[in-house]
């Protein structure tokens, strides 16, 4: 959400797995709780995954893999915390970044803070990647 | 010998790099591992993209650097466990960085502990066709009166060809593999009005086509990926350019990519029916009708009306016989089962590949118009099916053989 915040607070539009989630709960019509994941994201992550691939990636791909495609920027926070908004599966991650390294877009990498004085360093990192992007407030 | 570089994860730990290796010697061709230095791996992860945390993973994407870089491959065997999530993404980065950065041609396999042989030969030999014939495929133009038979699983395709035209051509299911080609042999040979001292030339492919070599005078055996390859791009007169080929057959798959005619990859599904036209006999059978008006009937119905829970042969007819029971058309069981098909194969085969335009659909599977709609709409691609499309490899058997007679 902190980031979500940065993100549009500096201009931009922020993508993330939260909102794409929040979207798909509630979209009325879809009936497959709790996450409304169907045949129909399962068979969108084949775009990005083949079908050897164990069905919670592919899953996961057909959510994520479009808002790669979206994406024109990146921040990428490794080693986050369990509460931290990530997709719950390493592999999933690993085929998320290798996409985002592929699509060359400006990205950073950032260590997930531990202590306060680490949060203000990544803040701060967070604020002059995003402002060396452009935009309204950049 | 074809040197064929392994890039591989679990093969001893599975404990199949035996059998690789002997299958590598019995088409001709020698399996090495691209030597690389520890203090390279990293370097090789960072320019791959893809940071996979098994060290073995990691080894694998080095070795495919170290074949960029010049290691003396001439083809390239990419293999990792079969369910293993890490490895299948890191196998398709490497592939993908591989086909950008050289044009050593090179096939895929997910293994379990118990391979089948012959899914293994058939790769290998593409592969050491490919890296060792590239003068031959390059042909384009039969010359001369040549003589091409497909051995097929579920039939036997023959067709005489004169100066780059087909002028005969037999079709038979396949019982037994010699007599088979004997009888679509003799068919086509009197539709060319022709006698059997007339050929300069036989060629063969297919899954009889060893038992052919011992049993027939015959000049060339070539496995059906690039011989169905070649006789596509002149059937759909796509010999330059990219090209993508599909090809259903009666109890298997396979797609290829082609440039120039060649095919630079490819996929084959396994002994799966429910991706296959199999599956489509047995709902024909099932409806009472053969498979081409399946195929017509398809195109008049609505596959959404069917639940189908499987595309299983066996789960999947039963949701058929279910649907029926219910009351639907038999059109639109008849449009469920080609959607099954399609699918099926959307799922199991053309996500190990690119997708390439024109989409060309070969094998008589290609003759079923509602299959070849499903294919279109799944693939959002209009289709081509040329002439004579069920004879691809037949074709391709006679072009090739022409050029070594």
């Amino acid at each position: 959400m902190i980031l979500s915040d940065l993100v549009e607070r500096f201009g931009h539009h922020p993508l993330g797995i939260g909102q794409e989630i929040g979207r798909m709960v509630t979209t009325p019509g879809l009936d497959n709780p709790p996450l409304n994941i169907t045949e129909k994201e399962l068979t969108r992550g084949l775009r990005y995954v083949a079908v050897e691939a164990p069905s919670g990636i592919r899953g996961r791909m057909g959510v994520l893999g479009p808002l790669v495609e979206q994406a024109e920027a990146a921040i990428v926070v490794k080693n986050a915390d369990y509460a931290f908004g990530c997709s719950g599966c390493a592999r999933a991650n690993i085929q998320l970044i290798y996409m985002l390294r592929r699509k060359k877009i400006p990205t950073l990498e950032i260590e997930y803070p531990k202590t306060r004085e680490e949060a203000k360093v990544m803040v701060k990192r967070v604020v002059d990647f995003l402002r060396g992007l452009g935009g309204t407030n950049g | 010998m074809a040197r064929i570089a392994q890039i591989s994860c679990g093969t001893e730990w599975s404990g199949i790099q035996d059998l690789l290796e002997k299958a590598a010697n019995m088409v001709g061709a020698e399996l090495f591992f691209p030597e690389v230095d520890l203090e390279s791996i990293d370097k090789a992860v960072e320019e791959v993209g893809v940071n996979a945390q098994s060290p073995n993973l990691r080894l694998m994407t080095a070795r495919a650097k170290a074949v960029v870089d010049g290691a003396p491959a001439e083809a390239v065997l990419l293999l990792t466990c079969f369910r293993c999530a890490e490895g299948v993404i890191t196998k398709h980065a490497i592939r993908r960085y591989l086909q950008e950065k050289t044009k050593i041609p090179l096939v895929m396999y997910s293994f379990t502990e118990k391979p089948k042989l012959g899914e293994l030969l058939i790769r290998l030999e593409a592969l050491v066709t490919l890296a060792e014939k590239k003068a031959l495929l390059a042909r384009e133009r039969q010359e001369g009166i040549t003589l091409g038979i497909d051995s097929g699983s579920s039939t036997t395709k023959a067709v005489v060809m004169m100066d780059n035209e087909i002028i005969g051509t037999g079709w038979t299911p396949t019982t037994t593999v010699l007599d088979s080609a004997e009888k679509v042999k003799r068919e086509a040979l009197e539709q060319a009005k022709l006698n059997g001292r007339d050929i300069e030339g036989i060629g063969v492919t297919g899954y009889g086509r060893f038992l052919l070599k011992e049993k027939m005078s015959v000049d060339l055996v070539q496995e059906e990926l690039t011989v169905v390859s070649k006789g596509t791009a002149f059937l759909a007169n796509r010999q330059r350019g990219e090209a993508m080929v599909i090809d259903i057959g009666g109890l298997d798959n396979k797609v290829m990519t082609l440039l120039n005619g060649v095919p630079d990859n490819f996929t084959m599904g396994g002994v799966c029916a429910g991706s296959s036209g199999r599956f489509l006999e047995l709902a024909a059978a099932r409806l009472g009708v053969d498979v081409p008006t399946l195929g017509k009937l398809a195109l008049r119905g609505d596959p959404e009306r069917v639940k189908m829970d499987s595309y299983c042969a066996i789960f999947g007819i039963q949701d058929l016989v279910s649907g029926l029971a219910s009351g639907v058309s038999k059109e639109d069981v008849a449009a469920a089962a080609c959607r099954s098909v399609a699918r099926q194969v959307f799922e199991t085969q053309l996500q190990e590949i690119d997708l390439r335009q024109p989409i060309i659909e070969v094998g008589g599977t290609s003759l079923v118009d509602g299959l070849v709609k499903e294919m279109g709409e799944i693939l959002n691609a209009d289709i081509v099916v040329p002439r004579f499309p069920q004879f691809g490899g037949a074709v391709g058997a006679a072009l090739l053989v022409s050029g070594v007679v």
